[in-house]
Parts: C-alpha cells; sequence; structure tokens
C-alpha cells in the first residue's frame, strides 16, 4: 500500500516526473549533488532539479532558482556538469534555469527536513512555528528575518540558549 | 509591433530593481551590527537577482549581442530608465528604512497584480518577486516603528526621511506612454489604480505608529524618461568601472 498523504502537490509533481522518466540512472547520479551552501542536502531533497531530458547528443537538466539573488545556482550548474561529465563524456551537458515550475518549499522533499536537521537548520513551517533543532523546544524567537543565506532566518532557542538558522517557508 | 514597448517596461523594472539593490549594496558592511548587515545585504541580492532576471528577459527580446551585462554596465545615465526613489543615497538609518517600507508596501500591492500579467515571464518573476518582498517587509515595518517609538532623535529624523521621500514616492503610481499602451493587453498593472490602496495601507500603519499622514501633493519626476537625479551618475561610474575599463572581465 501506498502512503501518500505526507505528499505536497507541488513534491508530487516533481516525483512524478523523476519515476515516469526513462534515465533513472541519472536522477540516481545527482543525488550525490548537493547545495553548496547545506551540505547532506541533495538538489534533489531541495526541490531545485525539476527535470531530466535525455536526448541523442546531450543532457538537459531543469533546475530553478531558490531566491532571485541566490549566487548558489552557479556553483550548482557546474557541480552537476561535473557529476554527470564523468559518467556521460560523451554528452553535453546543459543545465537551465526555469522560472517554471516555480521553486518553493512545498516542493522539497520529506528527508530534506531530516537532512536539515543534521545540520542544526530547523525546517521551514507553513505558520513559522519553529522547533529548536537542538532541544526541540518551542519557545524559540526570530533575531533576525535575513540570515546567513536569502533562504534562512537567525533564530534563537529561549530553552537551550542556542542561536540557529532557520529554513524559511516560501 | 509593440515588441518595443514591451522591451522598454521590463528594461525599466529591471533597472529599479538594481538600482536600489546596487544602492543598498552601498551598505554591506556598514550597518549598524552583524544582523543588520546581513539582512542589508540579503535583500539587496535579492533586489540584483531580481534585476538579473528582467535584464535576461529584455535581452532575450531584443535578440543580438544585447547581454544582461551589457544592459547593466555599457548603458549610460540617460538610457536607464529607473524611478528616481530608486536612485536616492541611503541616508541615515531611518531614511533607509522609511525608503524601504515604502518601496515594500508598494511592491506588496504591485507585485501580486503583476503576477497576473498576461506573459508568461513577467508573471512568473514576479510571483517569485512577491514572496521575497513579504520578507522584506517583516523587516522594515517593525523597523520603523521602532524609530517612531524610540526616541526624540530617532522620531524626528524619521519625520525629516519621510517629508523628502513623499515627493519621489508619487512617481511609483505614474503610467508611462509605453505602460498605457501594454495595460491594454493585459501585460503591465494600472498603478494609478493602487495609490489609494497603498496610501491607506501606509497611513494605517503611520497612524498606529504615531506618524502623521503621508502628504502626496507634489512630485519629483522623471526617471522613466531618463531624466535623473544628481545622484545616479555618481552611482553607475562606480558601477560600471571595472567593465568600462576591461570590457568582457569575468572574475
Amino acid at each position: 500500500m501506498t502512503v501518500i498523504h505526507s505528499l505536497t502537490p507541488e513534491y508530487a509533481k516533481r516525483l512524478g516526473r523523476r519515476q515516469a522518466s526513462n534515465v533513472p540512472e541519472i536522477w540516481d547520479l545527482l543525488d550525490g549533488v548537493c547545495d553548496p551552501e547545506l551540505p547532506g542536502v541533495s538538489l534533489w531533497a531541495l526541490g531545485v532539479l525539476q527535470d531530466i531530458r535525455y536526448r541523442d547528443d546531450c543532457i538537459e537538466i531543469d533546475i530553478t532558482l531558490t531566491y532571485s539573488g541566490c549566487p548558489a545556482v552557479i556553483t550548482m550548474k557546474d557541480d552537476i556538469i561535473a557529476c554527470l561529465q564523468q559518467s556521460y563524456p560523451d554528452k553535453a551537458i546543459k543545465v537551465e534555469v526555469v522560472l517554471s515550475p516555480a521553486w518553493c518549499t512545498d516542493a522539497m522533499s520529506p528527508e530534506a527536513n531530516q537532512q536539515l536537521a543534521e545540520l542544526n537548520i530547523a525546517a521551514p513551517d507553513a505558520d513559522d512555528q519553529v522547533i529548536c533543532p537542538i532541544c526541540s523546544s518551542h519557545n524559540t524567537e526570530v533575531v533576525s528575518q535575513f540570515g546567513s543565506t536569502s533562504c534562512k532566518a537567525l533564530y534563537r532557542c529561549l530553552n537551550c540558549a542556542e542561536p540557529f538558522d532557520y529554513f524559511k517557508t516560501f | 509591433m509593440n515588441n518595443q514597448n514591451l522591451i522598454r517596461y521590463v528594461t525599466a523594472l529591471a533597472d529599479d530593481s538594481l538600482i536600489f539593490g546596487q544602492r543598498l549594496s552601498e551598505l554591506c558592511s556598514n550597518a549598524p551590527y552583524l544582523e543588520e548587515d546581513l539582512a542589508i545585504s540579503n535583500v539587496a541580492l535579492d533586489y540584483i537577482g531580481r534585476a538579473s532576471l528582467w535584464y535576461q528577459y529584455a535581452a532575450k527580446l531584443t535578440g543580438g549581442d544585447c547581454t544582461e551585462d551589457s544592459l547593466a554596465f555599457f548603458r549610460d545615465e540617460r538610457q536607464y530608465t529607473n524611478l528616481l526613489i530608486s536612485e536616492l543615497p541611503n541616508g541615515d538609518f531611518a531614511f533607509t528604512l522609511m525608503k524601504q517600507y515604502l518601496i515594500d508596501s508598494f511592491y506588496q500591492l504591485y507585485l501580486v497584480e503583476l503576477a497576473k500579467s498576461s506573459d508568461q515571464n513577467i508573471a512568473a518573476i514576479a510571483a517569485k518577486a512577491i514572496k521575497e518582498t513579504n520578507y522584506h517587509i517583516k523587516r522594515s515595518a517593525p523597523w520603523i516603528k521602532q524609530l517612531a517609538m524610540g526616541t526624540d532623535e530617532s522620531l524626528n529624523r524619521l519625520k525629516l526621511a519621510i517629508e523628502e521621500l513623499c515627493d519621489y514616492a508619487n512617481e511609483l503610481f505614474l503610467m508611462p506612454e509605453f505602460e498605457l499602451q501594454l495595460l491594454a493587453e493585459g501585460i503591465t498593472v494600472d498603478r494609478t489604480a493602487l495609490k489609494q490602496q497603498w496610501l491607506d495601507n501606509v497611513n494605517s500603519y503611520f497612524s498606529e505608529i504615531g506618524l502623521e499622514s503621508i502628504d502626496l501633493s507634489r512630485t519629483i519626476q522623471g526617471g522613466r524618461e531618463g531624466i535623473h537625479t544628481e545622484h545616479l551618475g555618481h552611482m553607475l561610474s562606480e558601477m560600471q568601472f571595472m567593465q568600462r575599463a576591461y570590457p568582457g572581465l569575468e572574475w
């Protein structure tokens, strides 16, 4: 029995494209490519990897921008090309940044929350109910809406006193 | 046939974003404290990212050798068509944050409508930008409250900021001819129709935090025609220097 109740429509669409793909091995390979600013969180888990098309002469990869000004997108492109070039030396790897489908935190995969937790980053919450990733307390407060990167806000836990990043709902 | 109007419009939106973002980025490493420094840099980055998306689309519409970089670095002051409020110097912290709040509250209304544009590219960029603006105003609104209800000094500075900025705010609600023509095609947004709502929103917040209503009786305009304040040229000379001196230079 397949349990699908926890999937958002945005994630389900992405998962559908992955499952319908005739090149699952490329998706699997790209599971090894992570956001340069979130080591351990893959581009797939982050919701950035949208689609893969295998052509006669090239492989086309669609990714989406998180925030308009996110500088990590340049590194993401380079990392995808470097990853695939090894296994497909005869193919041109074309990475396109698409505006649609747009990135949102609902497009992230369920495992992303776990991966963020391992980095001590609080997972996005639709109501901004931010839980401390270190002691799990709900007693937290915002220090700044803008943290170390565009996608994160800076919070502090009033229970264990640790500062931490919160991955903002977008 | 109307492609020229569309190119002018998309380039103008790009100019608004780039000039506002570039101005804000001057505060990087100069903010009052570290968290504010990160916040200002992040907001600046959002605007420069938006500019990049708008310029890429403008370059695509233009065709030929035009790129986002050539549009940003090789046009002169008179070719820039940003609204004047984007180019005003940062002034003191009260001025920077009041300018931010007025712009944020404008974009909150404008981008929601622009996300319904009949042009799919414009709609997609606007839809992303509105989410960013919703975070920007979560910072600018509390800040002006803190300054308004802080000390006599901070309140005074805020009042001086409003007095200067309100002369430039009216330009946000003017429709140049090319925007009017695009409006008929459902591509752009009627700025004039947003003015009352914007005034209601701003004045209601102002009254909550003890500020007088904003006065829009005076208008300083000219940005969309390339007629700028004395401040833009100085900014461009710094921003464009490397590419002018070493064309095509890459990091």
